[in-house]
């Protein structure tokens, strides 16, 4: 089934708050092979001026997977995931998510186009802290294989 | 200006393994040599993001900041397959300052690649002064 091409523009309500977990981005920088201390240490990462251990940058993909549910989960879209490859991706950071911090996260299709066979779905979800800053925003964008 | 001089990373199934349970990207391709052969592709291969968390390791390790990324994009062109052996495999990441911005960060253009072959196009962290 192809995506429907009328759900670019469409905005989901935003996802429960994510909240930022100090050993949740331990398990992340262990995972990844990060070892700087502002990962994994409060004192090290407050010396360096941040509130609390901060998170790798692609730490923030975490924060996209209810989005991605969402979206297999809603049948009008069509999106069939067995056939789904993730085509690029991209993150502006504000600065780091850091621990202790209560996330909004919303969830954007900004566009769907068709070509040489294939569907790609541009998406993109902004990480906006309880205080109203806008801290990341990320864009994935899958490919759906043609039949 | 300097480059960002090579940075070799091996990765092994543990890793895919342990990378899986940490983002909750349990997708079987990148476990299972059966259903990633079942799509088409040659085994297990890693997962997009784990590639560019590496990327972004390199990135952060040479400016001296793990803070310091603003911007960062890949696109991802051609599977890491990582075999299922000790070795498994390496990926060498690269990088070359193309720019600075008016505010002073740097833009660099990054290459990763694994068995000589290229495996990101477009791969480009800005990081700040």
């Amino acid at each position: 089934m192809p995506l429907d091409p009328a759900y670019a523009g469409k905005t989901y309500p935003p996802a429960p708050p994510y909240l930022v977990g100090r050993e949740k981005i331990r398990e992340f920088a262990v995972a990844i092979g990060a070892d700087d201390p502002v990962y994994l240490d409060p004192e090290a990462a407050r010396a360096a001026g941040h509130p609390d251990v901060i998170a790798p940058p692609t730490f923030a993909i975490v924060l996209c997977q209810w989005g991605i549910e969402t979206l297999i989960g809603d049948p009008g879209l069509g999106l069939d995931f067995d056939r789904v490859v993730h085509g690029e991706q991209r993150f502006r950071y504000v600065r780091p998510l850091h621990a202790g911090e209560r996330v909004t996260r919303t969830t954007t299709i900004e566009e769907i186009t068709f070509r040489v066979g294939n569907h790609f779905l541009n998406t993109r979800t902004d990480m906006v802290a309880d205080d109203g800053e806008l801290v990341v925003t990320a864009w994935l964008m899958f490919v759906v294989r043609g039949e | 200006m300097m480059d960002l001089p090579a940075r070799t990373f091996r990765i092994t199934r543990t890793d895919l393994v342990r990378y899986a349970g940490a983002s909750g990207d349990y997708n079987p391709i990148h476990w299972s040599d059966r259903i990633a052969r079942s799509v088409g592709l040659p085994g297990v291969i890693a997962h997009g993001m784990y590639t560019m968390a590496l990327v972004a390791r390199a990135v952060t390790g040479w400016v001296g900041d793990p803070a310091a990324i603003i911007e960062y994009r890949v696109r991802f062109t051609r599977p890491v397959v990582v075999p299922d052996t000790d070795e498994g495999t390496e990926l060498v990441v690269t990088g070359v300052v193309k720019s600075t911005t008016e505010e002073g960060a740097r833009v660099l253009d990054l290459t990763a690649t694994c068995q000589g072959e290229k495996v990101l196009a477009q791969a480009r962290a800005t990081v700040r002064a």
